[in-house]
């Protein structure tokens, strides 16, 4: 019964970030810093229509203006945003037809990350857009899917081949100004995802996109918008994975989801950027904004992430629930071990008559690292009937670690019912206790427990994810066992 | 004396360099020093804005902009102090304590030294008469830093209440603070309490805010209570003002090693009142519970902000808020429980439940835990709803019409809060207090509200509650 997770464990003592490597292709950067020149080379090198120069240059200017925010629980070491690459993309991108003309080192990266492009095709009926250094590499399955209308593709096709969609929904949900993040991405995303379900269809595969950065010193910026039209369905999941270095490298991304009438998106995330060393060192900053609105009535927006990565994480997936009867969701598993820190959570704001919102959320921290939630319940006066109910616990495994909660929730009417509750503890030793007595020896048997809490979150993810995250659960926690 | 709009923090620099003679007349050498640290302090941030992460929903400025007068001395009050004595709890035997409109009513006579060597008297006097007690726990416990008006407190109070209570000692009586505001001008009050409560001792002490005319007094305290080991402090805090008032109070607590704490707030009536508490669990074995109840409506607005410090190993603190807001009434709560590294073994819960009854109603509510600890246990808890249409739909079966199902579930609700005030009278007075202010009969309080109690006459529920 055992035997699995003692497998998984075994796996982890051995690895200390099996991600680590770095592929050795040919890349093209940009000059480092960030002035309009960049911005206006990095427009002209995806040959972008004067829309999105413009849209590029407002964000930059509001940038400008924005100061890096304080308030999250987090000791970030200062930026400097003038010594980053805002530019990184493998030189040879041909048009590609199938797999095969694909870069072959390329390939042995996704071969080594276990999400080889070729494997996924096959067996999981997965497509794929895969992202390195924020530039779109390969998307699988377009032929699959443009039977269906669906448009999956890489950002940059996308302002090429339907500028109409992007210029309509690009930074609606995630204005250019929102946040000094959100803006600095919008002044210089080089790449990203796009993907557009036309009315009433559901996507019959899962879409996906992995991203990785790859060079050194530079900065990941991508941007993904979905679109799901009326009546639509759609499950997307994002995974990232970065090289092992020993300075941090900046990742600020945007997701923007439009989910219009009686739509439906889940987004799956599992996030595990390098982390770091034992000591700290290196790891990714990882600065995401995420926000979905439900648009049209009985819309649902449903947010799942793991994330075990990361030096730093900020990042709240949010949902604007505007559509009358609309749901939104978001379930949290946060691993922090060693010297990472996350300030993570979701923000619901009910704007739309009998909105139900969840929100599950689970941190683990272990080592001396640190792990906040962070939420925002925003109940508006025109929110009549709304719901929502959020749990957040915590649980710490060491006593140099820090577990917190800082929920916000804001009600204006009186119709609407609003519930937060959160814990912390530790594993109790009578469960450790009842393991022990049945031959579970104590890692085995904590593996299990901290599997078990999260299972509430874990069985929310697609299949293909599911069992990922699982061993990236266990890896993000080795050595802190005991 | 001039009124001025107090709505820039260069102002009360200004008085203060012009009033320092007058407002440090008392003072000692060091206290002086913590009274230009202070004003250093508030200089440096000025008054707080809605980007202040503890006042983004809180509009202190506007309440500023009044015409406020301060003053620094004595000045002589035209309330006839026999009227306020009049305000006595009649079942309530206490030691009692009056100020009016900030000022300790008898302030030029001695300190009062009960048999059991208790001193309970102004802050003033005891600066002259007990100037090494003062010294060495005022200004220890509140901290100035991230908090604008407790460092406006510390630079500019000159009076408030003092009490000590040595070692080994139990004060029979509970002490009675009670501040009256009235006056034909708009005050501006600061006030500064210190107590002191040593080992083994214990003391019961009820703090109330009450005005007597409807100007619009600004009062902002700053209370510290420290507790030696083993002391046991019940802290009762009443607030009934009227709805121009504004009360600011911070309450500061230091809890020695098995030091017990029972921290009530009821806020009745106010324009806007802010209570801060600040618990410090230094030692082990300490114990705090905090409870809130606030019932607001009209305009008003209730601000609770707990920090609960868990410094120390094997202490425990459990919170619990709860308040109805009828009408465009606001109310925020802001629990912050600190399980400090080390401090292993703490339970901690924090619980804040509230009932809107209309559509204009809002509630901001901030349940936080930040911990540094592995062997914790530690929950919150926050609710915001209306009345539980199961429970109500049972009464409503049962026969009793809908104004009094809504009226006894709302009582139930804050009786939770009540229930827990340990002094007996007092609990059937802010029973019946709270009856009658769910009835809307309290909710402008032109009298001193302790005559409002007629224990002889019971309060029933089958009166026309038209308010509600």
């Amino acid at each position: 019964m055992a035997s699995e997770p003692n497998d998984i464990l075994n796996e982890v003592t051995q690895s200390e970030y099996k991600y680590g490597f770095v592929t050795d292709i040919e890349t093209e950067l940009a000059p480092k810093g960030l002035t309009e020149e960049t911005i206006r080379f990095i427009s002209s090198k995806k040959e972008e229509p004067p829309f999105m120069l413009e849209f590029r240059l407002n964000a930059f200017r509001r940038w400008q203006s924005m100061k890096q925010p304080e308030w999250a629980h987090l000791n970030i070491p200062p930026i400097d945003f003038q010594d980053i690459h805002y530019y990184a993309a493998p030189k040879k991108r041909p048009e590609l037809e199938s797999l095969d003309q694909v870069d072959p080192e390329l390939l042995k990266t996704f071969e080594k990350l276990g999400i080889s492009l070729e494997e996924q095709k096959r067996l999981s009926g997965v497509a794929v857009d895969a992202v390195i250094d924020s530039v779109s590499v390969k998307t699988t399955f377009s032929d699959t899917l443009a039977k269906h209308g669906i448009i999956f593709c890489s950002f940059s096709d996308a302002v090429k081949n339907h500028p109409e969609l992007v210029k309509q929904y690009m930074g609606t949900v995630v204005p250019a100004g929102d946040n000094y993040f959100a803006a600095l991405n919008s002044a210089v995303f080089s790449d990203g995802s796009f993907a557009y379900i036309p009315k009433g269809v559901r996507c019959p595969i899962e879409l996906s996109t992995y991203f990785r950065i790859n060079a050194a010193n530079t900065g990941q910026f991508e941007r993904t918008l979905i679109v799901a039209d009326e009546g639509a369905y759609v499950s997307y999941m994002e995974g990232c994975t970065a090289p092992q270095r020993d300075e941090n490298q900046l990742h600020a991304a945007i997701v923007e989801i439009v989910a219009l009438k009686d739509a439906e998106v889940k987004y799956s995330t599992v996030q595990n950027w390098y982390p770091g060393d034992k000591e700290g060192r290196g790891g990714i900053y990882n600065f995401v904004t995420k926000r979905g609105i439900c648009k049209g009535n009985h819309s649902k927006i449903s947010w799942t992430q793991v994330e075990t990565g990361s030096a730093i994480t900020w990042k709240y997936p949010s949902c604007i629930l505007q559509g009358d009867n609309s749901v939104g969701e978001f379930y949290s598993v946060a691993v922090t071990n060693n010297y990472q820190q996350a300030d993570t959570g979701s923000k619901m704001v009910h704007l739309g008559r009998n909105t139900r919102s969840t929100i599950i959320s689970k941190g683990i921290s272990a080592g001396r690292s640190n792990n906040s939630y962070r939420g925002l319940v925003k109940i508006t006066k025109r929110a009549e009937n709304a719901r929502n109910f959020s749990q957040c616990d915590s649980l710490l495994l060491g006593d140099k670690c820090g577990a917190h909660t800082f929920p916000y929730i804001q009600t204006e009417n009186r119709s609407s019912v609003v519930e937060h509750e959160a814990t912390t503890s530790k594993i109790s030793d009578d469960q450790l206790f009842y393991c022990q007595q049945r031959g579970i020896d104590t890692e085995s048997a904590i593996g299990l427990i901290v599997n078990g809490y999260a299972r509430e979150v874990l069985s929310k993810l697609p299949m293909e994810f599911a069992v990922e995250a699982q061993k990236l659960l266990s890896i993000s926690l080795e050595g802190s066992v005991g | 004396m001039t009124a001025t709009t107090l709505n820039h923090a260069e102002t009360f620099d200004q008085l203060f360099k012009e009033k320092l003679p007058v407002i440090s007349r008392n003072d000692l050498a060091s206290l002086t020093r913590l009274r230009n640290e202070a004003i250093a302090l508030f200089n440096q941030n000025g008054l707080p804005g809605s980007a202040d992460e503890k006042w983004r929903n809180t509009d202190i400025t506007r309440r500023l902009d009044l015409d406020y007068t301060m003053h620094h001395e004595d000045f002589q009050s035209n309330l006839d102090v026999e009227k306020i004595f009049a305000c006595e709890v009649p079942d309530l035997d206490t030691f009692l304590i009056t100020m009016v409109n900030g000022w300790y009513a008898y302030r030029n006579s001695a300190l009062r030294i009960l048999p059991s060597g208790t001193i309970i008297g102004s802050l003033g006097r005891a600066l002259r008469e007990a100037p090494e007690l003062v010294e060495a726990h005022l200004g220890k416990v509140a901290r100035m830093h991230n908090n604008p008006f407790v460092a406006l407190n510390t630079a500019f109070a000159s009076d408030g209440v003092f009490i000590y209570v040595p070692d080994n000692t139990v004060v029979t009586k509970p002490i009675q603070m009670v501040n009256v505001v009235d006056h034909h001008e708009n005050l501006f009050m600061q006030t500064r309490n210190l107590v002191i409560v040593g080992k083994n001792s214990r003391l019961e002490l009820v703090h109330c805010d009450d005005s007597h005319n409807h100007t619009a007094g600004f009062t902002n305290t700053v209370t510290e209570i420290v507790m030696g080991d083993n002391a046991s402090v019940d802290y009762y805090k009443m607030q009934n003002i009227n709805d121009q008032s504004t009360v600011l109070h911070s309450a500061w607590f230091h809890l020695g090693r098995d030091a017990r704490l029972n921290s009530h707030a009821i806020s009745l009536n106010g324009g806007l009142i802010r209570n801060e508490s600040v618990v410090t669990l230094s030692q082990p074995g300490a114990d705090a519970n905090v409870y809130g109840l606030y019932l607001m409506d009209k305009k008003q607005q209730t601000d609770n902000l707990v920090f609960v410090d868990h410094a120390a190993p094997n202490c425990t603190s459990s919170e619990l808020f709860k308040g109805i807001l009828d009408d465009y009434a606001r109310a925020v709560f802001n629990g912050h429980i600190l399980v400090r590294p080390d401090a292993q073994q703490t339970a901690a819960y924090q619980s804040n439940r509230n009932i809107l009854l209309t559509d204009k109603a809002r509630v901001n509510t901030q349940p936080f835990l930040e911990i540094y600890a592995d062997d914790v246990k530690c929950s919150h808890g926050a609710t915001v709803g209306q009345l539980d249409a199961e429970a109500m739909f049972y009464l409503r079966s049962r026969g009793i019409g809908e104004e009094n199902a809504r009226m006894l579930l709302m009582y139930a609700f804050a009786a939770e809060v009540i229930g827990k005030i340990g002094i007996e009278n007092l609990r059937d007075r802010i029973d019946d207090l709270v009856k009658k202010r769910l009835r809307g009969e309290l909710s402008i309080c032109d009298q001193c509200v302790l005559h409002c109690s007629k224990p002889d006459q019971p309060i029933t529920f089958d009166i026309d509650m038209s308010k509600i």
